[in-house]
């Protein structure tokens, strides 16, 4: 049995009980995904799934036998940053960091949600599959991301800086196998 | 969390026969609710039988002009489906109202249904609870009950359901399709689907062990405005304090399932039929028998200018 992460083939854990979230950051050390409550109630193991946001923390590892899984560590690197990374770097969208991970994979395929008119609580009509992430569904949409630090106009700058309404620029998550190491 | 074994079901049917055959057996789909509570070992299964690879994730038409929901269908996809938005606008809105967009990605419609009740001393180990262990009390009945039941209680068990999907189940007439162990297939009314908690809390629906759900079937389309309203303490990504799902026709009548207030999706056939007479006549009849505690008291009221408010927002 195996899983790819960030482009890597690695295999599935003996003990079944290993969550998909201590698999990355205990046997491929790749801490970048964070461990907040373990419960689901965070956010902060926010990780890709075939470009799914998913919740880490409360998957087993082998449950994703075959997936394809990207992390932080998969989409950008301190050499090249994804530019979702670097606008929160300009646009103040983290203080102590541990939520920052979980917010930027929640992002990437948030807005892929949106585009392919997934509608949200606070979506006016329920018809039309065409949302603007306009003040309230962004906030909304990222309301599964919690930040004790409370930078959370950083981090909707920051979304709203790369990705606009979330309807003009294309750019699919950027997955970097390479990026692993 | 205890150690098991892992098996990828290859069929419903030896899904069913393998969960039958070991009575302490569960079937995983998200294993977003599931997992949560083997952590605690509130969940103690010794064999999970994954059923996500069979086929059951489609969304199709039925030839009587409703809808056939697969079992693990996801939440976000039932919530995005076009005929859904369009004619259940209800389930839509009762999905999206529900945990986070990471959850709904995983969560699955067979998953929603059965998912377990969040009582705080449920998931609290050290405390008496009666759902987990029988016999061993209710700390909530004389605890903090401020989120617990107004109706429906018993002096077991003062625990809400926790699904908004389900209120919209339930208004829409939903109707459960399972698979038992032998190979028998039946249907199962959502109003006959989930159990109050009576003195035998810890069986909360009518599904026999190793009874697989297969999917959820909706009736044609009932027409009328689709509202649901769900009031928590913060404004997102938090279970219902109370919600209110209703459908409203132009002429006043209509139908309403609430949510955050009993053991189950709660609706009365007696109190949609007042519909057009305004939300205190509906409620006066949907929560005649309450029997709230001191500190959920305050939830007879939250309901009836709830529904006040979405009877007013059908209104126009
Ligand atoms: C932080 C947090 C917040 C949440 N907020 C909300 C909220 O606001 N509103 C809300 O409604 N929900 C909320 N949820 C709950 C969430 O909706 C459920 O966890 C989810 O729907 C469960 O679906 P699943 O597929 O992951 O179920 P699983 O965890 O896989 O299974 C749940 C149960 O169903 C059984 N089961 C699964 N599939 C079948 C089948 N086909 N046949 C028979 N039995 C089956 C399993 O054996 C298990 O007992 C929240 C959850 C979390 C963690
Ligand atoms: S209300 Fe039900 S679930 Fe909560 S402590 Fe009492 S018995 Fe347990
Ligand atoms: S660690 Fe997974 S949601 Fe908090
Ligand atoms: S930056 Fe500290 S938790 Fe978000």
């Amino acid at each position: 049995m195996t899983i790819t992460v960030n482009g890597v083939s690695a295999a599935l854990p003996d003990d079944l009980r290993v969550s998909l979230l201590d698999f990355v950051r205990e046997h491929l050390l790749l801490p970048g995904t964070k461990k907040g409550c373990d419960q689901g109630a965070c956010g902060a193991c926010t990780i890709l799934a075939d470009g799914e946001r998913i919740l880490s923390c409360l998957a087993l590892a082998v449950q994703y036998d075959g997936r394809s899984i990207t992390t932080i560590e998969g989409l950008g690197t301190v050499d090249a940053l994804h530019p979702l990374q670097q606008a929160f770097v300009e646009h103040d969208g983290f203080q102590c960091g541990y939520c920052t991970p979980g917010q930027i994979c929640s992002a990437v395929a948030m807005v892929e949600e949106a585009r392919r008119g997934v509608p949200s609580h606070v979506t006016s009509d329920l018809t039309s599959d065409r949302f603007d992430l306009d003040h309230d569904e962004l906030r909304e949409r990222m309301s599964g991301n919690l930040c004790r630090c409370g930078a959370y106009n950083g981090i909707a700058a920051a979304i709203h800086a790369t990705y606009g309404d979330g309807n003009t620029v294309s750019d699919k998550p950027q997955v970097m196998p390479e990026a692993a190491e | 969390m205890r150690p098991f074994t892992f098996e990828r079901a290859s069929s419903i049917e030896a899904a069913a026969k393998s969960a039958a055959s070991n009575s302490q057996a569960k079937f995983i789909a998200g294993g977003t609710n599931l997992l949560d509570l083997m952590k605690l070992e509130i969940e103690t299964p010794t064999h999970l039988i994954d059923v996500n690879g069979l086929g059951l994730d489609k969304i199709d038409a039925t030839p009587d002009g409703g809808l056939r929901i697969g079992a693990l269908v996801r939440n976000t996809d039932l919530a995005a489906h076009q005929a859904v938005r369009r004619d259940y606008g209800l389930l839509s809105r009762a999905l999206v109202a529900g945990a986070s967009g990471q959850l709904r990605n995983v969560a699955t419609t067979a998953g929603n249904l059965l998912q377990r009740t969040r009582c705080p001393y449920f998931y609290d180990t050290n405390m008496p609870c009666n759902k987990r262990q029988l016999g061993s009390g209710c700390s909530a009945i004389d605890g903090f009950s401020r989120q617990h039941a107004i109706v429906g209680v018993s002096d077991s068990c003062i625990a809400t359901h926790p699904s908004d999907m389900a209120i919209a189940m339930q208004a829409l007439d939903a109707t459960v399709e399972t698979v038992k162990p032998d190979g028998s297939s039946r249907t199962i009314p959502i109003a006959d689907f989930y159990r109050l908690p009576g003195d035998t809390p810890h069986i909360e629906s009518a599904l026999e062990r190793g009874e697989f759900i297969t999917g959820v079937l909706l009736p044609p389309p009932t027409g009328g405005k689709h509202i649901y309203r769900k009031v928590r303490d913060r404004a997102s990504y938090a279970f219902a304090l109370v919600s209110v799902g209703v459908v409203i026709h132009p002429d006043g009548t209509g139908r309403v399932a609430v949510g955050g207030v009993a053991h189950k999706p709660w609706r009365i056939g007696e109190a949609d039929a007042k519909m057009q007479e305004g939300a205190r006549a509906v409620v006066g009849t949907l929560l005649a028998n309450a029997r709230p505690t001191e500190q959920n008291r305050f939830k007879v009221d939250l309901v009836e200018r709830t529904l006040g408010a979405v009877i007013s927002e059908a209104r126009g």
